[in-house]
C-alpha cells in the first residue's frame, strides 16, 4: 500500500503543473503585466528609461518597509506605526546630524553617525511594539496604533510644528544616497533588491522563517511544537522597525527635511502592498515577491494616472482602493470553488 | 428522595434507528423511549454512540433508517435545532451562549421580544428573572456569560430551554465538568423540570449519580442497543457489566511484557499543579503506561506540567534517574521527551499548511544546514515519515486540514519521532478515527515499545487501555485514584476507579 502511494506522489505533481499555477501565486504578477501593457498604451513615455527608473526608486520606501510588514502580517500580527516612526526617525536623525555639525566638519562620520542613531531607533521602536503585543498581551492594532500617534506628536514637537531641515553642507555629501545610481541602476533600488533578497531568504529558507508561518497559522499548535511563539514575534516587529531605518536611511537624502508630514498613510500603503502580494491578512502564509510587486504596482497606478487625462490624478487614491479589494476578493479563493 | 408517580405517556421515541456516516456505521437498530416527566439516563463506553443518538433525538442528526415518533405520531425531526420550536431542546457538552452577552440577551437571542423597533429589555428581563427564580439561580439576567461559572452557563442553558416551553431537554454530560456541589444543585433544578412534567434524556459517565437521579437507565455499547430498565433493578455493578461485557478483539497486537527491573525513565513525586493533587506515579523503559480516567479527571494537566505547558505547584520530576525541570516544549523535546495532543486542529497541525512543514516543525533544528532549511533533508523526512507511518494522501500537496483524522494522527506520530524520542506520551491516540486506523496506531504504539521507547497513553477509550497497556493508571478528580496492573487491568475495575466508586488503600 505505502509503495503506490510513493509512486503517486512522484507522479502528481507534474500533473498538476497547469493546475498549481494558480491565481494566488501569479495573481499579482500578471495584473503588474496588464498594468505595464496599460501603461505602455495610454502614453509612450511611460516605457522610456528614466520614467521606469523613477517608478522603481519611488518604490523602494513603501517596498523596504512593506518587507518588513511581510513578516509581522505573515506572524499573525500588524504594525500601523511606521509611517509615523519613519517620519520620527527621520526627525531625529537630522537633528543629530545638524547637532554633530557644529562640533565637527561636516563629512562621512556625521551620516554613519546619522545612520547608526536610525537603526537603533527602528530596533528600539520595534522591540517596544513587540513587547507590548506579547509580553503586555495588548493587541497588536491597539499598540501600533497608540505608538503611531506618540511618534508622530513627537516629530510635530520637535519640529515645533514646523520642518527639521538639514544642514546644507550635510546634505550635499548625504544626497548621492538617494540621487546617485550603481552601474545605471539608482541606489534606492539596489537597496531595495537586497532588503528584498534578505527578506525572501529570512522568510522562506530559515527557521525564523518557517516559525512566522506557524505561529501565524495558529498559535496553539506552534506553542505545543516548541516554537518560542513571544520571541518570534518580537523579533518581526524589531525586523519591521529595521526596515523603516533603512527606507528612512534612503529617504532623507532625497528631501534633506521632516515634518509632521513625512510618511503618512505609509502604513496604509506598506499593508496594501502585502496583501496585493498575496499575503493573508489574518497571518500563515506570507510572499515576499508578491511584496515586491504590490509595492510596484502602487506606484505603477499613480504614475499611470499622472500620464494620462483619462482619469484625474486626484482619482488616484480611489483606483487604488479598488485594486485593493479585488485582490484581496480574488485571493479568498472560494470564487473559483464556485464553478 | 421521591421518584413521584411517572405517567406512562410516552413522548418520544425511536424505533429501529441507526446511523452511518458515509461508511462508517455508528448506531445499529437502536430503539429508545422516553416518558412524560421522567429522567432517561443514557450509559455507554465512549464511542457507544450516546451522544448521536441523543443528537437524533433533536433532529441534529437525521437518522439513515428508522423511526422517530412524537406523541406517538410519526416526525422527521427538523434539522439545525428547529426541533427546538417542537419542544425539544438539546443542551451540548461543550455550551453553546455567546459570552459577550448578558444572560437575559441569550436567552432571548433570535425571538427578541420587541415593542415596536425596540427591544422591550424590561419584559425579557422580567421574564428570564422570573424563570430564575423557579430555578432557585442565584444570577442576574444581566450577568455576562463570560463572568459566569460553567455551572451557571448551565443554568442559562436550562432556562433557555424553559423559555422555549421544552417539554424534552436532552443533556449530552451535563455533570462532567462540575463540581460535586454543583452536581447536586443542577440535580435539583432537574427534580423541579421534572416535576413539571418535562422529560429528560441524560448522559454521564458516573454511574453513582445516574443512580440516585433517573428513574430510568439505557445502557448503549458499541452503536447497539443493550438493554432498558428501571434504575432500581440496576446495582452499580450491574450498570458497569452492560456497559462492557466485551471480549477484547484481535484489535490490539499481542503485549510483550517488560522487564521488572527495567530502567525507571520517567518517575513523578508528589505533583501537584492547579488541576492536580498528589500524582506520584514511575514509567520504565520499553513501558506503555496506560492514564484512565474521565474527560476533566486532569490527565491531560499532568503531562502538560511535566512537559512545559502547565505550571507545576510542587512536587518532583526524575528524568532518567536524574531531578528535572522541563519548562518549555522546546526542553522537552531536547530531553527526548514528547507529547502529542488530543486536540489535533486546535494545537495539533497547522490545517492551512501542507504535510512537509507540519511534520518537521517540532525538530525544525535538525533541518538546518549552514543556517538555512535544508530543504532536501525536510523531503527525505516526509517521504520517510509517510512511509513509516503509511499515511495515505491522495495529493501530496494537500494541506493537514483536509486529511482524514486517521491521517492527521499519523502524520502527527510521524511529526514527533522526528525528534527520536524516549518518552512518548500520547492524549487520545484513536479519537475520531476509523477501527482499521486505530488497528494500526495501537500496532505502532507496541512497535515503539518493542525498540525500547516508553510510551503513555491517555485514553478515555477504555478497551485500547485494556487492549495495550502493561499498566494502567486510573485518575478521578485530579487525583490518582488507583494504580492497576496485570490482570487488575479489566473494565469494571477500572470503571470503579475512574467513577470514583473504588480509591486504592
Amino acid at each position: 500500500m505505502a509503495e503506490i502511494d510513493l509512486n503517486e506522489l512522484s507522479r502528481k505533481p507534474k500533473k498538476n503543473l497547469l493546475s498549481r499555477l494558480d491565481f494566488k501565486t501569479l495573481g499579482p504578477f500578471i495584473a503588474m503585466i496588464v498594468l505595464f501593457i496599460f501603461g505602455y498604451l495610454i502614453n509612450d513615455a511611460f516605457i522610456n528609461s528614466g520614467n521606469l527608473s523613477n517608478i522603481l526608486t519611488r518604490s523602494s520606501f513603501i517596498g523596504i518597509i512593506a518587507v518588513g510588514a511581510t513578516f509581522v502580517i505573515t506572524a499573525g500580527g500588524i504594525d500601523l506605526s511606521v509611517g509615523s516612526m519613519a517620519a520620527f526617525i527621520s526627525g531625529i536623525m537630522i537633528l543629530l546630524m545638524n547637532e554633530l555639525k557644529t562640533v565637527m566638519e561636516p563629512g562621512l562620520t556625521i551620516i554613519f553617525a546619522g545612520v547608526a542613531i536610525s537603526i537603533v531607533l527602528g530596533i528600539a521602536a520595534g522591540f517596544i511594539n513587540g513587547f507590548l503585543t506579547t509580553k503586555g498581551k495588548i493587541e497588536a492594532f491597539i499598540v501600533t496604533l497608540g505608538s503611531m500617534g506618540i511618534y508622530r506628536s513627537l516629530v510635530t514637537y520637535s519640529a515645533d510644528g514646523g520642518t527639521i531641515s538639514l544642514d546644507r553642507g550635510v546634505r550635499k555629501i548625504y544626497r548621492p544616497v538617494y540621487y546617485e545610481d550603481l552601474f545605471g541602476i539608482p541606489i534606492p533600488v539596489l537597496v531595495f533588491v537586497a532588503v528584498a533578497i534578505v527578506g525572501y531568504i529570512l522568510l522562506n529558507k530559515t527557521v525564523f522563517g518557517r516559525h512566522c508561518f506557524a505561529i501565524g497559522s495558529n498559535e496553539n499548535v506552534a506553542k505545543y511544537s516548541a516554537v518560542n511563539v513571544d520571541r518570534t514575534r518580537i523579533k518581526t516587529y524589531i525586523l519591521q522597525g529595521i526596515c523603516v531605518s533603512i527606507a528612512t536611511i534612503i529617504y532623507v537624502p532625497r528631501l534633506g527635511s521632516a515634518s509632521a508630514q513625512t510618511g503618512t498613510l505609509w502604513e496604509l500603503e506598506a499593508i496594501a502592498a502585502v496583501i496585493i502580494g498575496g499575503t493573508m491578512l489574518k497571518g500563515g502564509y506570507g510572499r515576499i515577491w508578491g511584496t515586491v510587486m504590490g509595492a510596484l504596482i502602487l506606484t505603477m497606478i499613480g504614475n499611470i494616472l499622472n500620464l494620462t487625462d483619462l482619469i484625474s490624478n486626484y482619482l488616484n487614491g480611489t483606483v487604488q482602493g479598488v485594486i485593493i479589494v479585488v485582490a484581496v476578493y480574488l485571493q479568498r479563493g472560494d470564487w473559483k470553488k464556485k464553478k | 428522595m421521591s421518584k413521584g408517580e411517572i405517567s406512562t405517556e410516552i413522548i418520544l421515541s425511536a424505533e429501529g434507528v441507526s446511523k452511518s456516516f458515509g461508511s462508517v456505521a455508528v448506531l445499529f437498530s437502536v430503539r429508545f423511549n422516553l416518558r412524560k416527566g421522567e429522567v432517561h439516563a443514557l450509559i455507554g463506553e465512549n464511542g457507544a454512540g450516546k451522544s448521536t443518538l441523543m443528537k437524533i433525538l433533536s433532529g441534529l442528526h437525521q437518522p439513515t433508517s428508522g423511526t422517530i415518533k412524537l406523541d406517538g405520531q410519526e416526525v422527521q425531526l427538523p434539522p439545525f435545532g428547529q426541533a427546538e420550536d417542537l419542544g425539544i431542546v438539546l443542551i451540548h457538552q461543550e455550551l453553546n451562549l455567546a459570552e459577550q452577552l448578558t444572560v437575559e440577551e441569550n436567552v432571548f437571542l433570535g425571538r427578541e421580544m420587541v415593542n415596536g423597533l425596540l427591544l422591550n429589555r424590561k419584559e425579557m428581563e422580567q421574564k428570564v428573572q422570573s424563570y430564575l427564580d423557579e430555578l432557585g439561580a442565584d444570577i442576574s439576567p444581566r450577568d455576562r456569560i463570560c463572568d459566569l461559572s460553567i455551572a451557571e452557563k448551565q443554568m442559562v442553558e436550562i432556562v433557555k430551554a424553559m423559555s422555549r416551553d421544552a417539554r424534552v431537554l436532552i443533556m449530552d454530560e451535563p455533570t462532567a465538568v462540575l463540581t460535586d456541589a454543583e452536581t447536586q444543585l443542577l440535580f435539583k433544578q432537574i427534580e423541579k423540570l421534572k416535576n413539571s412534567g418535562v422529560a429528560i434524556v441524560f448522559s454521564s459517565h458516573k454511574l453513582a449519580e445516574i443512580k440516585r437521579i433517573a428513574d430510568r437507565v439505557t445502557v448503549m455499547r458499541d452503536g447497539q442497543w443493550i438493554a432498558t430498565k428501571q434504575t432500581e433493578e440496576l446495582s452499580l455493578d450491574a450498570m458497569a457489566q452492560l456497559m462492557v461485557g466485551r471480549e477484547l478483539s484481535k484489535l490490539y497486537p499481542p503485549k510483550n511484557e517488560v522487564d521488572v527491573d527495567a530502567e525507571v525513565v520517567l518517575e513523578v513525586k508528589n505533583l501537584y499543579t492547579d488541576f492536580v493533587k498528589n500524582i506520584s506515579f514511575q514509567l520504565r523503559k520499553g513501558q506503555i503506561l496506560g492514564f484512565s480516567g474521565l474527560v476533566g479527571s486532569g490527565r491531560t494537566a499532568v503531562f502538560e506540567a511535566i512537559c512545559g505547558l502547565g505550571e507545576i505547584q510542587s512536587g518532583e520530576v526524575f528524568l532518567y534517574g536524574k531531578k528535572t525541570q522541563l519548562n518549555s516544549v522546546a526542553q522537552a523535546r531536547d530531553a527526548g521527551v514528547a507529547y502529542l495532543t488530543k486536540d489535533r486542529k486546535e494545537k495539533g497541525l497547522l490545517l492551512n499548511q501542507q504535510m512537509q512543514p507540519n511534520l518537521t516543525l517540532l525538530a525544525l533544528p535538525n533541518f538546518v544546514k549552514n543556517f538555512l532549511m535544508d530543504d532536501k533533508a525536510e523531503q527525505q523526512a516526509t517521504a520517510r515519515g509517510i512511509r513509516r507511518f503509511d499515511i495515505r494522501a491522495r495529493d501530496p500537496n494537500i494541506t493537514a486540514g483536509d486529511m482524514s483524522g486517521g491521517n492527521q494522527q499519523k502524520l502527527l506520530l510521524a511529526k514527533i519521532m522526528e525528534i527520536d524520542p524516549q518518552i512518548v506520551i500520547i492524549d487520545e491516540p484513536t479519537r475520531g478515527i476509523d477501527v482499521g486506523t486505530k488497528q494500526q496506531i495501537y500496532s505502532f504504539i507496541a512497535a515503539l515499545a518493542a525498540d525500547g521507547m516508553s510510551v503513555v497513553v491517555i485514553s478515555s477509550e477504555m478497551p485500547e487501555i485494556i487492549g495495550i497497556c502493561h499498566e494502567v493508571v486510573v485518575m478521578y478528580n485530579g487525583k490518582i485514584q488507583g494504580i492497576l496492573q496485570g490482570s487488575e487491568i479489566n473494565e469494571s475495575e477500572i470503571v470503579r476507579y475512574a467513577s470514583g466508586l473504588r480509591e486504592a488503600s
